[in-house]
């Protein structure tokens, strides 16, 4: 009895010392690499950055200075625009190639892997070869609007009012392979007891797709909106490398994050980057709570 | 059975121009690479190069950037950053599924909090950290926000819940600690979210511009993506150089995917689906 009782507790602290021991690297990591940063950059937001690492107490400044400058507002704008034109577009059209996938077709593979393949380029890659078509003289994209019919030649990236869309396209084009893949999945995972029900009562395809496909594919559809909405208020590495800072298109073209790297690593002005940081995870928690929020509308977690 | 056959065509002429529209920039960024300027402003264009073997375009790329250098630090970063994230990851997703210990909830509630805060808010103060060390331009640098991984540890978390407890328990009647379970029973079951967990990491890391180009500067220090954005600079209107230079860049990842096809887009679609 007593034995077993201190077998017990010699087990218990075993699993104690195991446990600990399990988490602890990830745990100091997550530490020094997150946490201590998050309060860092809080800190940071209050100063201004001098050279040598000097800090200087400056109070709300970074932050008036950003409320109350025309650029912001304006980067904060087509930051936003940018999601709007891109999240939906995606998820569409990413929706429409994961329901063609779901067909009994040959080659699904060839055309999963096809539509993928964006997936595994690096964005700085995706954004030259664009940037080349969208090129105004020599550009494939205008050298067949023109044989098609086009009046005047595009100037796709120095023009302030198509500069944002020519971004957007790069971004559907890269993002709608990965969007697709999760779709399918959540599209394979409905039991076609509901398919063959509803064609035993004589439903439309078009019924089908409205009353058994879209609510219970939702689930994996509010997964894939919360992420494409993240990404798209976090957009860089397309407009970086496509927007050079000779660009006189560039004020409709600036993302928060571009104007964060702009300022922390170009401007050397950190006190008032970290407070755009802090900025952005505003923005992201707002939409992030107004989609949990909206959820509730659209969302079907259970059958 | 007619109407089926009609559906069946329309979806194939819709995802074959679908095919065709996700293949073209790939190879107008081949063809070009293998052009002349002069051949890239002619009108009409042509749309293959004169000449397959100008290997011109190549040369001016891996003459004006150290690509081989490009190609090692990219392929340390990932292998650093997918053997931490594993090796890491593993151990603390496995004790939060499968052991009792003090503060367990806690410490959970800790990671899963990373999840929700988008990584710019950690840039600079990592960027700083960096910076005070003097680990500029090395690949620590590249590797270090990759160290550890909040998602990795939710994510295989969960791909340990799946594990029957009755296992792990007949494993300890044998005689075995929790980390010879852990090792001998537990691991070897997660081979496929441990696949695809390095699958997301490898991707993430290839892809990544910002960090690298921040805190490596030095040209022989650049990853490929960074490395490819000073190209830009250099050749801003050169374009065959341009997506040579592009093409070198994306090649080793896209023979990669060619092979692994399969467990890339698994891999992907169970690191979307899992969280």
């Amino acid at each position: 009895m007593s034995l077993s009782t201190f077998g017990r507790y010699k087990q218990k602290i075993f699993d104690s010392a195991a446990g600990l021991g399990m988490v602890a690297p990830t745990i100091i990591g997550l530490i020094i690499l997150n946490i201590y940063p998050f309060f860092r950059n809080i800190w940071m937001s209050f100063h201004k950055s001098g050279s040598f690492g000097k800090w200087t107490f400056i109070g709300l400044k970074n932050y008036t200075d950003m409320f109350s400058s025309e650029g912001f507002w304006k980067v904060t704008g087509n930051t936003l625009l940018f999601a709007a034109m891109t999240v939906p577009l995606t998820i569409i059209i990413a929706l429409l190639i994961a329901q063609l996938l779901n067909q009994k077709i040959q080659g699904k593979g060839i055309f999963r892997a096809i539509y993928f393949l964006p997936m595994v380029v690096a964005p700085a890659a995706i954004a030259m070869v664009w940037k080349w078509m969208f090129n105004t003289d020599f550009g494939i994209i205008n050298i067949v609007l023109t044989s098609l019919g086009a009046p005047v030649k595009m100037n796709w990236i120095t023009n302030p009012n198509t500069v944002m869309l020519s971004c957007s396209v790069v971004v559907i084009w890269s993002s709608i392979g990965y969007d697709a893949i999760l779709l399918l999945s959540g599209l394979q995972s409905i039991s076609t007891t509901y398919y063959e029900a509803a064609t035993i009562d004589g439903a439309s395809s078009f019924k089908k797709f409205f009353k058994i496909t879209l609510p219970l594919v939702s689930p994996t559809m509010f997964f894939v909106v919360i992420m494409r909405i993240m990404a798209a208020i976090k957009i860089f590495d397309i407009i970086y490398m496509m927007i050079e800072p000779t660009n006189p298109a560039i004020k409709n073209a600036q993302s928060l994050m571009y104007h964060f790297y702009r300022e922390s690593f170009v401007m050397n002005n950190k006190g008032y980057g970290s407070a755009l940081a802090l900025w952005m995870v505003f923005i992201i928690a707002v939409v992030t709570f107004i989609q949990f929020i909206g959820q509730k509308k659209w969302v079907v977690y259970d059958v | 059975m007619n109407r089926e056959k009609k559906l069946n065509l329309t979806a194939y002429i819709l995802l074959i121009f679908g095919s065709i529209m996700m293949l073209f920039p790939f190879l107008w960024m081949l063809f070009t690479s293998f052009k002349t300027v002069p051949e890239t402003t002619m009108i009409p264009p042509t749309l293959l190069p004169n000449d397959f073997s100008n290997m011109a375009a190549y040369n001016q790329a891996t003459a004006s950037l150290p690509f081989l250098s490009l190609y090692f630090n990219t392929i340390s970063m990932i292998f650093w950053r997918i053997v931490t994230a594993l090796l890491f990851s593993s151990m603390a997703g496995y004790a939060f599924a499968k052991i009792n210990f003090p503060f367990k909830k806690i410490l959970f509630a800790l990671v899963v909090s990373q999840l929700m805060f988008p990584a710019q808010i950690y840039i600079l103060p990592q960027y700083e950290m960096i910076a005070r060390l003097g680990m500029a331009d090395t690949i620590f640098a590249l590797v270090f926000p990759g160290l550890v991984s909040a998602f990795g540890t939710f994510f295989l978390r969960q791909a340990y819940m799946g594990i029957p407890d009755d296992l792990i328990a007949a494993t300890k009647i044998d005689g075995c600690n929790h980390f010879r379970a852990f090792l001998s029973v537990a691991a070897p079951l997660t081979k496929t979210p441990m696949a695809a967990l390095s699958v997301f990491t490898a991707l993430f890391a290839y892809g990544d511009l910002m960090w690298p180009l921040i805190v490596n500067t030095k040209t022989n220090m650049l990853t490929l993506s960074s490395g490819l954005s000073t190209l830009r600079g250099q050749f801003s209107v050169n374009y065959p150089n341009l997506m040579a230079g592009s093409v070198l860049a994306m090649i080793p990842m896209i023979i990669i995917y060619l092979i692994f096809q399969r467990q890339f887009i698994e891999g992907i679609a169970l690191t979307g689906t899992k969280s």
